[in-house]
């Protein structure tokens, strides 16, 4: 590897064990050499130097990936993009900013302070994950619901082609003429390229802001409540349901006057003008208690606003007292299924003996059914496969699809027949084969085709700061 | 889909003629064989934010039916355009700061591939990583890599009020007083923005915009030529801020494509369609904006 300098450049058993592994329950192969280039031009020399040994590549950001996308198989080079974590340019009065792939998500809006600008998508790691891991997997976040997940906020994208080739995607200016390369790379789990400048759109603060907690006494209640909103005509900033089991484990650690009694509570949040969210919080108050609210408050002040977000927020983290180990799914269903699926997957958990907490971006119908369990009990695993497995089962025959906002990675590639027919998936392959047709980009993911790698197994640490 | 399926067959050079309103574009289809989209309404549901229709279906019967819910989808076109053509034309609506760009409303799309195969592209929810985004891909491919035949679209609820200002004042200062405003118009002269919402915040925000001189407003009659901005506003020439596309009389030449783009995007074509039959004759990067 004489592409990087050599202090760029680990083969030491420590790293390779390090970065063999991310914040999903999937267990790989091992990391080959370990590259940290600092620059595009050490990005395509890393490449390069990879095909020139007949191995794969894998690129990696902060590595809290829950679908095992950043996970390698068969010794690949790894491109870790951490250091390549400045900001480059921001345009306050375009609204944009360049930033290299390793710029974590939360920097960025931290950076853009006192700007009245921000960076909206919000994934759940936030805190660690970096703008680069969220093109790759097309971020969401409960943010989302209003403002769009990562690939509208995505203007353009410098990339290293699986060929080593540098070209910029997209425009500064929005849509460029020619097909959407730029909405193509996004979203491609690392198998398309590798992302090495990116130039995202920044959005404005909104002047008004309301948080409102309600709460159900009845999961169906509350799903009801949400179809309501969006039937209504109103899009929420954010829309957020958070069951029984959820409240329960946080309202201790955060105090946020969450009802613990409740079957389920929702978060609204709705942003903009002063009169449109006064008039969006009449009419939800209307909604709600017409649905069997039991109450609504809204946040009298930041304080309280931080505080209701913050038990959100803190479900993760709460979960430990509960069981040692977790397994976080993520489908997407139509929202009218909620109630339904929702109930659906409090059996499936109960069938397997397992014990589920469900907080989730109710607004998207995105579910996030969280499975505890103690990996050191025997045969824990395959119960919690399975249930896994029926979710995903459940959700894609309400009408779902099998992610969300994680992806497929190695996860989920091998349900992907479960929603695409063998033509569906050759289309995909042919997108992919375009952009890759070597097929040396982080193989083995996404597409149920080529070498089989990787078996989910236990975790028992989070990454810090995350939450579902 | 199934007589669109069989009347796209497997052999032969094929387009699909939607409302012709731009069907020179890209350099037109070549002489290919014409076939016609499904049309119709198959479900709307408000609750899910979305719509499912046939791509032959004319954008005015879809927004006539969606507005008598409330309801609006990211896309405009000339008078006729249907729903399939304005999606492979891709260009998106004037309003694109309030409903998105055309490619955040494609959610899935039922297709026919160069093969002759029916496959479905996305998914037929809001929000969804699954795979490859090939509902992106599509849009703005002028037909070049499959055919649309059927497609779920994200609606948006229509704003409450609207209201059109104008003065001679810089974008610039218009934004700075503006919360995300629908659509923002230059002619290097005038400033023209849509507010939408809700009347009191619209009533607000046009207080502010006396201020900067701007008062109740016809928006410009848009040239029917298209450009990217350059820096420079040609004679006639009406910007739409922060988009890059400039409105002129005439269109500009298409801009200049780097060779690793026109050799991705080569690569694209002949992986989805190796045989060359969908609207030969039409080239994606030969459009102005």
């Amino acid at each position: 590897m004489a592409a990087l300098d050599v202090g760029r450049v680990q083969v030491g058993d420590g790293a390779r064990r390090l970065y063999s592994r991310d914040a999903s329950v999937i267990r790989g192969g091992r990391a080959g050499v370990v590259c940290f280039p600092e620059t595009t031009e050490e990005v395509s020399a890393a490449v390069v130097a990879a095909l020139d040994h007949g191995r794969d590549f894998v690129a990696r950001g902060a590595g809290t990936g829950l679908a095992g996308g950043a996970v390698p198989c068969d010794e690949p080079v790894m491109v870790v993009l951490t250091r390549m974590d400045r900001i480059l340019e921001v345009d306050v009065a375009r609204r944009l900013a360049w930033v290299e792939p390793g710029v974590v998500n939360l920097d960025l809006s931290r950076h853009l302070a006192g700007t009245g600008l921000h960076f909206a998508p919000d994934p759940s790691s936030q805190q660690s994950c970096t703008i680069g891991g969220n093109v790759a997997n097309n971020s969401g976040g409960p943010h989302c619901l209003l403002y769009g997940v990562t690939s509208a906020h995505v203007l353009a994208v410098e990339v290293v082609l699986p060929d080593g080739e540098v070209l910029v995607l997209g425009d500064e200016d929005g849509d460029s003429v020619g097909y959407d390369l730029r909405g193509a790379f996004v979203g491609g789990e690392g198998t398309l390229g590798i992302a090495t400048r990116i130039c995202v759109r920044l959005t404005e603060d909104p002047p008004e802001v309301a948080t409102l907690l309600l709460d159900f006494m009845s999961v169906g209640a509350a799903a009801e409540t949400v179809s309501a909103i969006i039937a209504a005509g109103m899009v929420p900033a954010a829309l957020e349901m958070m069951d029984q089991r959820v409240v329960q484990a946080v309202e201790p650690f955060v105090n946020a006057g969450y009802p613990t009694d409740a079957a389920a509570v929702l978060i609204v949040e709705l942003d903009g003008q002063p009169a449109g969210v006064a008039d969006e919080i009449r009419r939800i108050e209307e909604l709600a208690s017409a649905h069997g609210a039991r109450s609504v408050r809204v946040a009298a002040d930041a304080g309280e606003r931080e505080r209701i977000w913050k038990g959100r927020k803190s479900a993760f983290g709460a979960i430990a007292v509960i069981k040692p180990d977790y397994y976080l799914n993520d489908t997407v269903i139509p929202r009218t299924k909620l109630a339904e699926v929702v109930e659906r997957i409090y059996e499936i958990v109960e069938e397997q003996d397992l014990i589920v907490m469900n907080v989730f971006h109710a607004g998207d119908g995105n579910l996030h059914p969280l499975l505890l369990f103690d990996a050191r009990e025997e045969g824990v695993m395959e119960r919690v496969l399975a249930a896994g497995e029926e979710i995903v089962r459940v959700s894609v025959a309400a009408g779902g699809v099998l992610s969300g906002e994680h992806g497929i990675g190695l996860e989920k590639k091998r349900f992907m027949s479960l929603q695409f027919s063998p033509a569906d998936l050759e289309a995909q392959q042919c997108l992919r084969s375009a952009f890759d047709p070597s097929g040396r980009a982080n193989p083995a993911k996404v597409l149920p085709t080529g070498a089989s790698c990787g078996h989910v197994t236990s975790l028992g640490r989070l990454p810090d700061g995350a939450w579902v | 889909m199934g007589l669109f399926l069989s009347a796209v067959g497997d052999s032969g050079a094929v387009c699909v003629r939607g409302g012709g309103t731009r069907w020179g574009l890209g350099g037109g289809p070549g002489g290919a064989r014409e076939v016609s989209a499904p049309v119709g309404i198959m479900s709307l549901q408000p609750a899910e934010m979305t719509v499912m229709v046939g791509a032959g279906t004319t954008l005015s019967e879809l927004s006539d039916e969606l507005a008598i819910h409330g309801l609006e989808v990211g896309m405009e076109g000339p008078v006729g355009s249907t729903v399939g053509g304005t999606l492979a034309v891709g260009r998106s609506a004037l309003r694109r700061r309030r409903v998105g760009s055309i490619a955040d409303t494609l959610l899935q799309a039922d297709c026919v591939g160069a093969d002759g195969a029916a496959f479905t592209a996305g998914g037929p929810t809001v929000k969804n990583v699954t795979g490859y985004d090939l509902c992106r891909l599509l849009v703005g491919s002028l037909g070049t890599l499959a055919l649309l035949g059927r497609v779920i679209l994200r609606t948006r609820p229509i704003a409450a009020c609207s209201c059109w200002l104008g003065g001679e004042v810089e974008p610039a200062e218009v934004l700075g007083s503006t919360y995300r405003p629908s659509c923002v118009l230059w002619d290097g002269a005038t400033t023209w923005v849509l507010l939408e919402g809700h009347g009191e915040d619209i009533d607000a925000t046009a207080g502010k915009l006396a201020l900067l001189g701007l008062t109740e407003a016809e928006p410009p009659v848009l040239p029917v030529g298209r450009g990217r901005w350059t820096g420079r506003l040609p004679d006639g020439g009406v910007l739409e801020v922060g988009s890059g596309v400039v409105h002129q009389p005439t269109d500009a030449g298409p801009p200049a494509v780097p060779d690793g783009i026109r050799n991705l995007a080569a690569r694209m074509r002949t992986s989805f369609d190796p045989s060359g039959r969908l609207n030969p004759g039409r080239d994606p990067y030969r459009v102005a904006a």
